[in-house]
């Protein structure tokens, strides 16, 4: 057995690799080399707990890391790169779970984990730890699960929103808090399954007034809460590699919820008051459609244009991952590019349902990654385009957030499509996004829509080019 | 020397003051925050899927608070919960280490 001292010195190593997993990926080329050292650093922290003279259940610990590591190493094979943001939402619940079910063991048998003294009564620390720890854990966990069925389906992705809404929630909150007080003063089960009763079911109500189209931050701020909560546990075991993790986890979700937001233009308060963006556009909000001329065209007509064209700038959104085009789509940029057209890929930061969702979805159909750019760099660039490609996105190019300041998603940073030199729009109907607005790309005299699925679309479109 | 301090110093060496654990671990989780928003600053946009995947499996640590909790051999409430929850991290950590690595294999230059 290893003094305490070395195993502080290895939980040590094992947080300096989980560091430079984080670190790995500033670029796509060392990201792998990264995440291998994640896994060692997993791997050490593991083996020195392992090791410990207070872990002696061997047998029934490798039972339950054999079947949780096969169902784990099953799901990380056989997921669909478009059901990625159900399955981190998934994660996200079980690091909430597994973070309750600690902080009620140690709350069962504190002295396993000697944090109380020698009657057995918890140190008033460990009670504050232990309460932030399980209802950080217990909100994660119901949220999470929200968000995954909202995300997968299971669950209307519209926003949930009734009278008196936020005043319940304000009114939990505080007596969520009370029993916690009470918990810190009195450490008994009653308050402290109290406490955890509240929290589990305000993390339901947290959720269900946000809509599908807010998704991307939500997961990005579970994210976060599940660092939190890890370092929560941390604190109440009093554990350095713990809370050195947590913290990692808890700022890497802030940042990225931050970015989310700011691509938005909305402050994470609104986002989190609910009540917009849900998956079918509110028909009283998109009730301002005038009869307007618009172009459209077939999918001929359109690999007619393409492939005359020097320069192609596609623009993907969600709609890419519900028809699944992004195969088809490859094949078309293949074609395009074998005919010597320059074919590049734009991105939008809140493009898809998730950070990063469509820079996935492309690198699952071998789109090389330099070739797909991001907001900044691309936009000046579309000036000097022929064709602007839109498959399924469409807020995120509404230029109303640029010119129109009554419109709900002025200010918004956009994609300047307008500015190219002609402009394709797949879609299948003219209906609104989820912001429920009309966008003024679709009637400009440049702009030709083709009504039809992204993926039978893209199909045809390779079929006409020669 | 001033007089007063004299008077201060045996005091001070014979009742040495350590620093109560949880300011030394909040000193940790302050800096550790510090690092997590240099390092993660620098992540490129187009990874932040697998960034979400890879701290999924990081923020599943727990399972070391996990592996104590079910430690002792005889089984009761707190075994079990721990047990549960060994299994649960463990989901975790193998899927998403597993899936962020299916991912970033997926990025490849042209």
């Amino acid at each position: 057995m290893l003094s305490i001292n070395w195993v502080a010195l290895l939980y040590l190593l094992a947080s300096i690799l989980i560091v430079f997993s984080l670190k790995g990926l500033s670029s796509p080329a060392s990201a792998r080399r990264g995440n291998t050292y994640g896994m060692l650093g997993m791997g050490i922290a593991v083996l020195v707990t392992l090791q410990l003279s207070n872990v002696q259940n061997y047998m029934w610990i490798f039972v339950c890391i054999g079947i949780g590591g096969t169902i784990g190493a099953i799901a990380a094979r056989k997921v669909p790169m478009t059901h990625m943001p159900q399955t981190v939402a998934f994660m996200h619940s079980l690091v909430g779970l597994a973070a309750v079910l600690i902080a009620v063991s140690a709350f069962a048998n504190p002295t396993a984990y000697g944090i109380a003294d020698a009657s057995g009564v918890l140190h008033t620390a460990s009670r504050i730890e232990l309460f932030l720890g399980t209802f950080i854990g217990a909100i994660t966990f119901t949220a999470s699960l929200i968000a995954f069925g909202k995300l997968h389906g299971f669950i209307s992705g519209n926003p949930l929103v009734f009278k008196g809404q936020h005043h319940l929630n304000l009114v939990l909150g505080i007596a969520m808090l009370s029993f916690g007080a009470w918990f810190c003063v009195n450490p008994t089960w009653l308050p402290f399954l109290l406490m955890l009763s509240i929290a589990l079911v305000l993390g339901v109500l947290l959720i269900v007034p946000i809509g599908g189209a807010d998704m991307p931050v939500i997961v990005s701020m579970l994210n976060s809460y599940s660092g939190w909560a890890a370092a929560g546990i941390g604190f109440t075991l009093n554990n350095h590699m713990l809370i050195v993790a947590g913290a990692l986890v808890g700022s890497s979700g802030a940042i990225l919820s931050y970015i989310m937001c700011k691509a938005m233009n909305r402050s994470l308060f609104n986002v989190l008051l609910g009540g917009f963006g849900g998956d079918a556009p509110a028909a009283a909000a998109g009730g301002v459609k005038k009869d307007r001329p618009v172009t459209s065209g077939a999918a001929e007509d359109a690999a007619f244009m393409l492939q005359n064209a020097r320069s192609v700038v596609i623009v993907p959104g969600y709609g890419l991952a519900v028809a699944r085009a992004q195969h088809a789509l490859k094949e078309m940029v293949e074609a395009l590019t074998h005919a010597g057209v320059k074919v590049r890929f734009a991105i939008h930061p809140v493009a898809g349902r998730m950070p990063g969702h469509m820079n996935v979805l492309l690198a699952e159909a071998d789109v090389p990654y330099d070739i797909v750019h991001e907001m900044d760099e691309i936009n000046p660039e579309f000036a000097d385009t022929d064709i602007a490609l839109v498959i399924g996105a469409n807020d995120v190019t509404n230029p109303a957030a640029k010119n129109d300041p009554s419109s709900p998603i002025y200010g918004m940073p956009i994609l300047e499509v307008a500015k190219a030199r002609n402009i394709l729009i797949i879609k299948r109907s003219l209906s609104a996004g989820y912001a429920g607005l009309d966008n003024d790309l679709f009637y400009m005299d440049k702009t030709m829509m083709i009504f039809d699925d992204a993926k039978k679309a893209c199909e045809k479109i390779v079929q006409s080019l020669d | 020397m001033n007089p007063q301090l004299a008077e201060q110093l045996p005091v001070a060496v014979s009742a040495v003051e350590t620093v109560d654990p949880f300011v030394s671990a909040f000193t940790v989780f302050v800096l550790a925050i510090f690092i997590g928003y240099h390092v993660v600053w620098n992540v490129t946009p187009a990874l932040h899927t697998p960034l979400m995947s890879v701290t999924n499996a990081i923020s599943s640590i727990v399972i070391v608070g996990a592996l104590i909790a079910s430690g002792p051999v005889e089984m009761n409430l707190a075994t079990v919960l721990g047990l549960i929850a060994v299994g649960l991290a463990s989901v975790n950590i193998f899927g998403g280490f597993m899936v962020t690595q299916r991912m970033l294999a997926m990025f490849k230059k042209r």
